[in-house]
């Protein structure tokens, strides 16, 4: 940690409020009924279609996209909910250029894919604006599931667990529902309270008990939760935050960008909260895009994303790299950050070093370092499980690299404990990978249910 | 360039297209205009007589939609001219003097007396109008009243109409033809019987678009009822294509000049139309859909083919694929094509497999070790062409004839020898 003398300049209101409002406003606008039906007649019908092969929730795409043809809206957003209840949310944030639309072969024809993700917002838009219900509770079974986490991957399961008839309690250590969507996902993404409109359309449902602020580990255990329960579900994700390991990371100015997007989120009056006039970002995946895009979009003046290895290796999309970059974000590869530069307790400068791909592509330092000024700086390198949650139980959980480990049906190594979303090994940190992953451990759950009989015996 | 002038009937015009009788060619104003964006010729809007008919004060056309909303298929009820038949023959005289290099046909419908045609063709032809074309086929409003298709639908008032007609006039007689009948050789053999110098085809054909899927009542609709009209643009080109070939084959009718109609939009579609027998061409829909202009396309494209071709003169063109229509029983069934997919075209959407495996002979792969692939499997493949057909990438399938070996799928040897249904075995009614 450098001692320096600089001035740091971080405050409130650097931009008008309407302002920011206009910056942060809806990134895609919806399709009108033109656009849609125009986009719609460019879906090539596929069979065994290479876009519903690449959706994690193998959502049936040519098949909505012919409902939207046809002028049946109603049954196209049943045809994408029924396999992906949050596909209003994965409509909007969904990075569709590696998934369903880089797998349209209009891609190979012609070099410009069916806008797929429009599309499907436009299908389930007025679903949750008129709250039309489209799924139905069956009978209910009298058994009972414990969904810990209400985020993407508890809410589906919790939904299709209800859809079953069988009854959800979900324990939330937040104020609301929703996990990242709420939370965690840039505003521009999800305007007018979309994440909020969507948990309360999948507790209409009913069957779906919701206790918010309660946390497991803290007001609730595993083993209490596994004696009270017939099944268990875990989808806490990862409320840890990934450090950089240099010396001063505690100074004012040095933050985890997850807190602050989340409290962008959350802010009613979004010009109150203070804003570096150079910020520094260090990461490479959304979250650094999210937080960069962001501050710059609440008047930060410098915004530099800086990232250990190339532009192709980021886990940011190409397409959000460079929507970043039209927002006016500067990018930095190769440089991996060394020193935080303090001055007065508060952060002033990072100082990189330049990198290079080694042998066999290990990342090595070249020697030479740069510094780049900073009022703000800005973690974004990925987030971890807390082990506060299953550390207290006395039930043990396989781990591996810090995360849950699950079969393919999401069971873990506890009997009747299943688990889903970023919480789990080798997933892919995706919505909509955590709604497919609630939705099999449900089908799982459910058939475990069933072969232990009719309830009471 | 080729010399794109065309004289049919000894009517000149500079091109081939001419537009038909339609709403478009109702008065002055719209004929000046398609002149001036370069049409060749004009069949002016059905006169009858007068006082002139009506029309509905609600929705005259309906239409049938393809991908973004293009019109595929159209229909109407509009009846002929509801104007004055003095106001119509003043302008027609005014246009053929404004512009005397144009081909300026007058379109007629009149009821089944002599005395009709004897008042009313003088008054036409006094225009200075070319020809004449005799409106048997409207199917729509008028045939109620004994005209229009009502006539064209039986020869002998084809005959006896258009020997009506011929006898008062100087100028050429076209007869218009209806396509709303089961066999177009008895009517056009009517019309060259009655003594007509030329046939045009194809009319409307009868038809309902849909229905309103609110009120659950015809659409469109006037007040809540509607009535079926005459249904044209693309969708009915292969319908004339075949009555137009039938024309120009049969033995009966064979050289009777041709003016085709029916759905065409670009200059292919009026290639079609010439080497299957026609002369001329008339255009509506089209003009209707996108306006005049389409004109720019039609010559400058059909200039460009006959270039490509070696064709001199539009006329050169007129009948060139006529001897390759034949019927079923001369299909050479020795001849074996297989469906060939070029894997560099191919996007890999599918099509062809579903439909091949759902519908027809099960010849497409869906994957090859393992990969999505598609690919012929030539010992299913009878060469239907259904895979061409829905294959969303042009000359990505093409059919491809074998010329040597022997069929996988029959096991028989290729010969070069022709046999067909007439000398087949399973023939009941086979030649020795």
């Amino acid at each position: 940690m450098n001692k320096d003398k600089r001035t740091h300049d971080v405050r409130p209101g650097r931009i008008t409020e309407e302002k920011i409002a206009a910056n942060l406003a809806d990134m895609h606008p919806p399709l009108t009924p033109s656009e849609a039906v125009i986009d719609a007649d460019r879906c090539y019908f596929c069979y065994d279609a290479p876009c519903t092969t690449a959706c994690p929730t193998g959502i049936d795409i040519p098949g909505f996209i012919q409902k939207i043809r046809s002028g049946n809206l109603e049954g196209s957003a049943h045809t994408i909910l029924r396999e992906n209840i949050m596909g209003g949310m994965c409509a909007r944030v969904c990075p569709t250029e590696v998934l369903c639309e880089e797998a349209c072969v209009r891609n190979t024809h012609e070099d410009r894919p069916v806008r797929i993700g429009m599309l499907q917002r436009y299908a389930t838009d007025p679903i949750f604006e008129n709250n039309t219900p489209l799924f139905e509770r069956a009978p209910a079974t009298g058994r009972k599931v414990a969904i810990v986490g209400g985020g993407p991957a508890g809410l589906s399961c919790a939904h299709r667990l209800a859809m079953l008839g069988h009854s959800a309690t979900i324990f939330e250590p937040m104020d609301k529902l929703g996990g990242l969507n709420e939370y965690g996902i840039a505003a521009y993404k999800t305007v007018d309270d979309f994440a909020a409109r969507e948990v309360q359309y999948i507790l209409g449902i009913g069957g779906i008990e919701v206790r918010t602020g309660t946390g497991l580990g803290k007001d609730v255990s595993l083993g209490e939760l596994r004696k009270n329960y017939d099944a268990v579900f875990l989808g806490f994700g990862l409320a840890g935050v990934n450090g950089l390991g240099l010396d001063g990371e505690q100074v004012e100015g040095v933050a985890n960008a997850v807190d602050y997007i989340a409290a962008l989120r959350q802010a009613p009056v979004r010009s109150s909260l203070p804003v570096g006039r150079r910020v520094v970002v260090i990461g490479g995946g959304m979250t650094a895009i999210d937080i960069a895009v962001q501050s710059k979009a609440l008047g930060a003046e410098e915004v530099t994303m800086v990232y250990r290895r190339g532009q192709e290796h980021m886990n940011a999309s190409r397409y959000e790299q460079e929507f970043a970059q039209t927002r006016g974000v500067g990018v930095r590869t190769w440089s991996a950050p060394r020193t935080l530069h303090v001055s007065d307790g508060h952060v002033c400068g990072v100082q990189f070093e330049t990198m290079r791909a080694g042998k066999d592509g290990k990342l090595e330092g070249t020697g030479q370092t740069y510094v780049l000024d900073a009022d703000v700086v800005f973690k974004a390198i990925g987030q971890k499980l807390l082990a506060d949650p299953l550390a207290s139980s006395m039930e043990i959980v396989e781990l591996k690299d810090g995360r849950i480990v699950c079969d393919d049906e999401r069971m873990t190594s506890l009997p009747g404990v299943w688990a889903g979303g970023d919480c789990v090994f080798g997933g892919e940190d995706l919505t909509v990978s955590a709604v497919q992953d609630g939705k099999v451990a449900a089908i799982s759950i459910d058939r475990f249910l069933k072969d232990l009989g009719p309830r009471g015996k | 360039m080729a010399d794109l002038t065309t004289t049919f009937l000894g009517i000149k015009s500079p091109n081939p297209f001419w537009l038909a009788s339609a709403p478009p060619t109702d008065k002055a104003y719209n004929v000046n205009r398609a002149f001036e964006a370069g049409w060749g010729g004009a069949v002016w809007k059905t006169l009858g007589e007068d006082p002139p008919i009506v029309n509905v004060n609600g929705p005259r056309y309906g239409a049938i939609h393809g991908n973004d909303r293009r019109v595929l298929g159209f229909n109407n009820i509009e009846l002929i001219t509801d104007r004055p038949l003095g106001v119509n023959l003043a302008e027609i005289r005014q246009i053929k003097r404004d512009w005397p290099d144009r081909a300026l046909i007058v379109s007629v419908m009149l009821p089944m007396n002599e005395q009709s045609w004897a008042k009313y063709v003088p008054m036409i032809e006094d225009t200075g109008a070319d020809g004449l074309e005799l409106n048997f086929g409207c199917p729509h409003g008028m045939s109620e009243r004994g005209m229009g298709s009502a006539v064209g639908q039986v020869p002998e008032y084809i005959q006896q109409a258009a020997a009506w007609c011929k006898k008062f006039a100087r100028v050429p007689v076209i007869v218009k033809l209806t396509p709303n009948i089961t066999n177009i050789l008895p009517a056009a053999r009517a019309a060259k019987d009655g003594g007509a110098d030329a046939v045009s085809l194809i009319n409307t054909l009868n038809s309902i678009m849909r229905v309103d899927y609110d009120n659950l009542t015809i659409y469109p609709a006037t007040d809540g009822k509607g009535s079926h009209g005459g249904y044209c643009g693309p969708a009915v080109k292969p319908i004339a294509l075949h009555m137009v070939a039938e024309i120009a084959r049969s033995r009966e009718t064979r050289g009777l000049p041709i003016s085709g109609i029916g759905g065409i939009t670009d200059w292919r579609d009026a290639v079609d139309f010439l080497a299957l027998g026609a002369s001329t061409v008339q255009v509506c829909t089209a003009a209707m859909v996108y306006g005049f202009k389409i004109i720019d396309d039609l010559v400058d494209g059909l200039d460009h083919y006959l270039d490509k071709k070696g064709f001199a003169s539009v006329h050169e063109l007129t009948g060139k694929a006529v001897p390759s229509v034949t019927d079923w029983q001369y299909l050479n069934l020795n001849h074996v094509d297989k469906a060939f997919i070029d894997q560099d075209l191919c996007i890999k959407c599918g099509r062809c497999h579903i439909v091949c495996e759902d519908t027809s002979h099960q010849a497409i792969t869906q994957t090859v070790n393992g990969a999505r692939h598609f690919e012929v499997i030539d010992a299913e493949c009878v060469g239907c062409n259904l895979c061409v057909s829905v294959c969303p990438v042009e000359s990505c399938i093409t059919m491809r004839p074998m010329t040597a070996g022997t069929d996988p799928r029959t096991g028989r040897a290729i010969t070069r020898e022709k046999a067909d249904w007439t000398t087949h075995p399973n023939n009941p009614g086979r030649r020795a």
